[in-house]
């Protein structure tokens, strides 16, 4: 088992690596860069709060969107849990729950990471953005608009993980081939089949239209 | 007087055009609500609990520890289960409700189940568990024939059962409000999802109102409201308070569905010519504990002139099958053109000759005629293809296969009401779903085309029981069905808005028609008012009229028609190293009558090669034989393609005069058909031997290619 009291500069296999291990659906998702960064002064904040909490419920506060939210979770909750469930923040999907599917994608820090598989105590202190952040239907961010443009979406309900997924990888990849928008989103699955259109809506949001 | 027959082609304002889905935004921001997002204030969340065994008599269901923990208020147990048998791993025999998801899922391990364990049996891909006398088809004299054949060929195929894996998991919200039962489902069949929950729950069906705005796929696997749907409405009656139910995704994979497996042998005869002379299939298969349907076989050349298919039923102790887009299909395919192109090249023959020397056997001979020239055009076909007998240089073989499909698609019985108010707005009620398919933008497409009036200032209002009833969608029966309903109800309310506005345009009503925005003459358009001025005669009284889709009336009338052909060619390479197949490119050629809107029909053709692709390499339910449970109830494990497997994919509708002129056909089961075949058969091409059975993994591959398969 995860030895908690673990350090970060340790070469132990602490529960961090091991979620960061979870985090990650695809050799792809992970050269994307999945999970969030977090530097190692935040790693050891984390991992030193949340040793001292529970097993009862503690009052955190999250930054989403921009804004302070105060939650009561139970250490054990998840932050795709805590969103959904108590804060009635319900963009990002739980689908597999387990860091395969990214329908719970959000952005950490800026950063991609799998909601399902990061504890709601481990993102206090961090700035979480989700799909109700990044546009909205008045204000359409790029991927979103290029996203309706192209039909990438069917039941959509994969839809919100892979916008967040798409916005996060144009940001790292302004101008990518079609080879590398292939390879760099394969941390999200999507079961109606809307592969084709989210590769035209991903170049085209980048502006590279047809592609490499 | 508005006829209700589609107009001329160069009339249309909307109809065809490559509309946007008006659900677009809402989806792509993550607004969408859907079942799995309804919170309500003081809701439960329940936890259904399934059999660890395959089989096994069911003693005991004891849920007090489980109720004395702090939390938990909703306890239900299957009464009827007890003392009886579990057939399957993961059959739902309990379930929870407490107040945090978290507490269900560790209160669920406090209820005491006593199990006798019994004996199981889940191996489905041998035919010596087959039980009862097989269903068998003789026509023509098949032993004649295949002596008469220049070049027979024998060979085994098989294709794995595959299950929805819906991203939204089955499930529901329900709430007990003033009397009246509130669900809010994740379903393909609002108008009726309510059906026998009246029994279960004591209420009266006009008591129970179905909300379903949005949900996250079904491909024929939520008809019903299930188990877990009349277990979550038991818990809200009884606990008083909302239950959220949603499977968990190792039970959504173990017990909300499957599409049966299919296995077999088929010997093939051909003359000297090409020509199919004999076609004898034997073919076997589990859809769990109950029945079988053996796949369509032959398959597309269905009108072969010596024929005989034997099916048999293998039961198990597996969850039981239900409709897989398209059922039967996708197998019957498979087994049907591997073994024509397996016999192709036994006589040394190019597959898509074959096939097109044979189209006489099939029902539409002139659109695959038509639709495969096309593909191969697309596909480069002429400078790609070769013969199996002569393999590409290199570890990695790259290989062609064809597949052509069917479909029926005839719209289904619907009802839908118009109402044109005297402020000019107008809007349709529909008791219909969109599951992904743009529905909701289809109809509005009719609806504006109907009136004369732009997409935006028209309404449409579906997903809830309370509309008028509109069928299940399941077999691509949803767009003829909605489309025709629409249609004439539209066409109904615009005739009574005609009648007021005759008079005062001094013409007959007959003369007049709704188009840009106007009421007018039609052979005088200048002699018109705005269609507000129009509604505004009408005082305070709205026009509200039905329409009702009756599938034999609307196809006379030409609105809506049925049987569709499409087809498919896969470009594959092969490492013969490591057994990995990668999809190079995938063309499809697809024919669904009237188009509604060019980009969302599109959408589906995209979206049937990509579940194709990936039941055709990765899809499996593996089962173990010693415990008889699934093995990979879960996203890592049962595994779905990735942006990176699906390769190239180019979609090309069928246009023009000789399609159009049908009417409306649905299109959502085609494109899915054909894929499984299609890859098979490059594979086989790719690397000059048949690997027998779907998923085509490396493991299978290798098999294949070190003849132990
Ligand atoms: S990766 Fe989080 S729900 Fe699938
Ligand atoms: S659009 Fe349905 S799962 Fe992706």
């Amino acid at each position: 088992m995860a030895d908690e009291k673990t350090g970060p500069d340790s070469p132990g296999f602490s529960r961090r690596g091991f979620l960061k291990g979870l985090g990650v659906g695809s050799a792809g998702a992970a050269a994307a860069g999945l999970m969030p960064g977090g530097t190692a002064q935040q790693a050891a904040a984390a991992e030193e709060k949340s040793a001292l909490l529970g097993p009862g419920e503690t009052s955190i506060t999250l930054n989403i969107n921009g804004e302070s939210k105060k939650v009561k979770v139970e250490p054990r909750v998840t932050l795709l849990d805590a969103l959904r469930n108590r804060l009635d923040v319900t963009g990002a999907k739980k689908v597999c729950d387990r860091g395969t599917c990214g329908a719970c994608t959000v952005l950490v820090d800026g950063q991609p990471a799998y909601a399902c598989s990061m504890l709601a105590v481990e993102a206090e202190g961090r700035a979480l953005t989700t799909i109700e952040g990044l546009g909205s239907p008045e204000e359409l961010h790029p991927i979103q608009a290029a996203f309706i443009e192209h039909d990438a979406q069917q039941c959509g309900f994969c839809t919100p993980g892979f916008v967040m997924a798409c916005a996060a990888f144009l940001k790292e990849n302004p101008n990518p081939t079609r080879e590398e928008v292939r390879r760099g989103l394969g941390g999200n699955l999507c079961r109606c089949g809307t592969y084709a259109g989210i590769t035209e809506a991903v170049l085209d949001a980048a502006g590279v239209k047809g592609g490499a | 007087m508005a006829n209700p027959q589609w107009p001329a082609v160069e009339k249309r304002q909307h109809l065809g055009k490559p509309y946007d889905r008006l659900d677009g935004a809402i989806k792509s921001t993550g607004r969408a609500k859907y079942a799995y997002d309804v919170n309500r204030p003081g809701m439960l969340w329940a936890r259904c609990i399934g059999s660890p065994h395959a089989a096994a008599k069911v003693v005991d269901i004891d849920g007090t520890d489980a109720l004395a923990v702090p939390g938990v208020e909703g306890f239900w147990r299957d009464e009827g289960v007890i003392g009886k048998e579990v057939e399957y791993a993961g059959q739902i025999i309990a379930a929870i409700a407490a107040t945090s998801e978290e507490l269900a899922a560790e209160a669920m391990h406090r209820v005491k189940i006593t199990y006798e364990k019994m004996e199981h049996q889940v191996v489905d891909n041998d035919i010596s568990f087959a039980k009862g006398r097989p269903a068998s088809r003789d026509e023509g004299d098949v032993e004649i024939a295949l002596g008469e054949a220049a070049t027979i060929s024998e060979g085994h195929y098989g294709i794995a059962a595959i299950t929805h894996c819906c991203l939204e998991a089955h499930g529901q919200v329900a709430e007990v409000r003033d009397g009246a039962m509130y669900i809010w489902p994740s379903t393909q069949n609002v108008s009726k999802y309510a059906d026998g929950l009246n029994e279960s729950v004591d209420s009266p069906l006009s008591d129970i109102h179905v909300d379903c705005q949005y949900m996250g796929g079904g491909f024929g696997s939520k008809f019903g409201h299930d188990k877990w749907g009349m277990i979550g409405c038991i818990l809200a009656k009884q606990t008083g308070k909302p239950v959220k139910i949603m499977l968990e995704r190792d039970l959504e994979l173990m017990v909300a569905g499957n599409r049966p497996s299919a296995f077999g042998t088929v010997k093939v005869g051909l003359d000297g010519e090409g020509k199919i002379h004999a076609f004898d299939a034997q073919v076997w298969g589990t859809g769990g504990g109950g029945g079988y349907r053996p796949p369509p076989m032959p398959y597309a050349f269905t009108k072969l002139p010596n024929q005989r298919v034997a099916g048999s039923r293998i039961p198990t102790n597996r969850g039981s099958q239900r409709a897989w887009r398209a059922p039967g299909h996708p197998q019957g395919c498979l087994i049907t053109m591997a073994a024509l192109a397996d016999a192709a090249a036994a006589m040394g023959m190019d597959e898509l000759e074959v096939f097109k020397k044979n189209l006489e056997y099939t029902e539409h001979p002139e659109t695959y005629a038509e639709e495969l020239d096309i593909a191969a055009e697309m596909i480069g076909y002429k400078d790609k293809a070769h013969l199996r007998s002569a393999l590409t240089d290199g570890p990695v073989k790259r290989g062609l296969g064809v597949s052509i499909h069917q479909w029926g698609g005839m719209g289904h019985p619907s009802e839908c009401d118009v109402t044109i108010h005297p402020d000019g707005s107008v809007e349709a009620k529909i008791g219909s779903q969109d599951l992904g398919t743009a529905t909701r933008t289809s109809i509005t497409i009719v609806l504006a085309e109907t009136v004369g009036l732009p997409m935006d200032a028209v309404k449409v209002k579906m997903g809830k029981n309370a509309y008028p009833v509109s069928g299940a969608s399941g077999g691509s029966t949803t767009i003829g069905g909605v489309s025709a309903s629409t249609r004439l109800a539209a066409t109904n309310a615009l005739n009574a808005l005609l009648e007021v506005a005759a008079p005062r345009l001094g013409v007959a009503v007959d003369a007049l028609e709704a188009a840009e925005g106007t009421i007018r003459e039609t052979a005088n358009p200048s002699n018109a008012m705005t269609w507000t001025e129009a509604c505004g005669l009408l005082g305070v009284s709205p026009i509200t009229k039905r329409g009702e889709n009756v599938a034999g009336e609307s196809q006379k009338m030409g609105l809506i028609d049925q049987g569709v052909g499409g087809v498919q060619i896969a470009d594959v390479s092969v490492d013969v190293e490591t057994g990995v197949v990668t999809i190079n490119e995938m063309v499809a050629v697809q024919d669904c009558g009237l188009i509604v809107n060019m980009k969302t029909a599109e959408s589906q053709v995209y979206g049937g090669l990509i579940m194709g692709v990936t039941y055709a390499l990765f899809e499996e339910c593996v089962y173990d034989a010693a415990t008889g449970r699934m093995l990979n109830p879960d996203m890592e494990f049962y595994r779905l393609a990735g942006l990176y497997d699906v390769g190239n994919l180019k979609v090309h509708m069928m246009t023009g005069p000789r399609y159009d002129s049908r009417g409306v056909i649905g299109l959502g089961e085609p494109p899915v058909i054909s894929p499984g075949a299609a890859i098979s058969n490059a594979v086989a091409n790719a690397i000059g031997v048949r690997v027998p059975e779907l998923p085509l993994t490396p493991e299978r591959v290798l098999n294949a290619l070190g003849g132990t398969a």
